[in-house]
């Protein structure tokens, strides 16, 4: 049993606070015309979870969004 | 939950007495309603989660020119009541469009490429500190020059001007000036980037605001009176704040030897007390004022379309459902989740230059002048009494 995750980012929501890519870098990023959210990876490994579930919490503007689906490895 | 309290209304603000806020005890809940100055009555909200909400939510309007819009303190019969280009005031859709224009200005690797000529004006302040001789006033010769500094490098505002936008800057925020002395002071500050913007004109400087001038301002994006509110709004956040911020940490970390000494010991712990001290000090200590623009609630209590709220960040800070003893300085805490730049999408545009500001400073300043020490006992050091909190002088040996 893996725990998958899959992030999606709101760029209309995000108001460029960056604190995302302070938490997870791996993850988030900022782009650089109008720093707003770049998705790095949508489904993280497992190494990143903590972080990007904390990111989403800290997120001033709700901009990211997790989900879990708990899936069993053949 | 039910949406009547206790009747007993506290009078809002609760002034600075010294490094520990003065929280109200609303019990659990957290919960009071407030007497402003002005006569208004208003909602307070003290528990991190409700915060969370509150200032996540579409629900709440910043605009302090809407009816009941709670204000800390009156407003002169003949002010000016516009929220031009000063970005706290505004809401979406006009607020998203102004924040855009300043994203990419302080997204973080903007910033990291600005920390070679913060560390020089760190270095250059502590040398002249030294160079005066001690013993002498920290806030003076480094927590208010650095910042200042910094802003006006970005900005393209000289700061040999300094003596007179830190004066209207102090004045404005004073919680002792009279509604007149503010207003002059808010109207002296934008004559002066007024004639500063004009004074640009067609120079094609590199700074923000000979940008925002030519390719905002020139192609109608924004009106001139616009990019003088905010130029205004960025020059007094851009001081005013970490200046305040780095006076207050330093007294905290002497106060705190041990503390300190493993900072010392291990400067990788940099990051982690810089978010401490954020969330420690929180200096923003009047909280956020919004308006209910539709029925709504905030933990289960309901507010009606034109009621007042004050999101007091510093309780918040404080909570003890998420910084279990929230009273206690601890830089091994990993204070990820404070509100000293607020929440929601007014949360602080310049948070990753106040930060590296904050890193960069300390660590220069504890490792430059290692027998760093109080000239004056703690219990002597006075604060200053004004919408942003912060020490008046912070007289030091080394």
């Amino acid at each position: 049993m893996s725990v998958r995750l899959r992030v999606a980012v709101d760029r209309d929501a995000c108001c460029g606070s960056g604190n995302c890519v302070r938490t997870a870098p791996e993850v988030f990023d900022q782009d650089d015309a109008d720093g707003l959210v770049v998705l790095r990876q949508a489904e993280p490994p497992e190494s990143e979870h903590d972080a990007v579930r904390e990111a989403a919490y800290n997120c001033p503007a709700a901009a990211i969004d997790v989900t879990e689906a708990t899936a069993t490895r053949p | 939950m039910s949406d009547t309290l206790a009747t007993n209304v506290l009078t809002y603000p609760f002034g600075n007495a010294g490094l520990d806020p003065l929280l109200p005890d609303l019990g659990p809940d957290g919960v009071g309603r407030v007497q402003l100055p002005t006569g208004q009555q208003a909602w307070l909200f003290t528990r991190h989660e409700h915060l969370r909400e509150l200032l996540r939510s579409p629900d709440f309007s910043s605009d302090f020119t809407r009816p009941g819009f709670p204000l800390i303190r009156p407003i002169p019969e003949d002010m000016p009541r516009r929220p031009d280009g000063s970005l706290i005031r505004m809401d979406p859709p006009e607020h998203t469009k102004f924040r855009r224009m300043l994203t990419p200005e302080f997204m973080i690797k903007h910033i990291r490429t600005l920390e070679p000529l913060i560390r020089q004006t760190v270095v250059d302040a502590l040398e002249q500190m030294r160079a005066a001789g001690q013993p002498a006033d920290l806030v003076e010769h480094f927590a208010l020059p650095v910042p200042s500094m910094v802003i006006c490098h970005l900005l393209g505002v000289p700061y040999t001007d300094h003596d007179y936008f830190q004066e209207r800057s102090r004045i404005l925020l004073a919680w002792s000036s009279t509604p007149e002395q503010a207003r002059d002071a808010i109207e002296e500050l934008r004559d002066y980037l007024t004639r500063l913007i004009a004074a640009r004109r067609g120079e094609r400087g590199e700074d923000l605001i000979s940008r925002l001038a030519a390719e905002r301002v020139a192609t109608g994006e924004m009106t001139e009176e616009e990019l003088v509110g905010l130029s205004v709004l960025l020059l007094i956040a851009g001081h005013e704040t970490t200046s305040n911020m780095i006076g207050l940490s330093t007294l905290v970390l002497l106060e705190h030897p041990a503390q300190l000494r493993r900072l010392r010991e291990r400067p990788e712990l940099i990051d982690d007390t810089v978010e401490e001290l954020l969330r420690y000090l929180t200096i923003v200590r009047t909280g956020l004022t919004r308006v209910a623009v539709a029925d709504t609630e905030v933990g289960g209590h309901r507010i009606a379309a034109g009621e007042g709220v004050i999101a007091l960040l510093s309780a918040a800070n404080r909570d003890a459902d998420v910084f279990p003893d929230g009273a206690e300085f601890d830089l091994a805490r990993g204070s990820h989740q404070h509100m000293a730049f607020g929440f929601g999408i007014h949360q602080c545009i310049g948070q990753p230059l106040a930060r590296a500001e904050l890193r960069i400073a300390l660590s220069e300043l504890i490792t430059r002048l290692p027998g760093l020490a109080l000239a004056v006992d703690a219990d002597d050091v006075r604060y200053r009494d004004a919408v942003v909190f912060g020490v008046q002088r912070l007289p030091v040996t080394w």
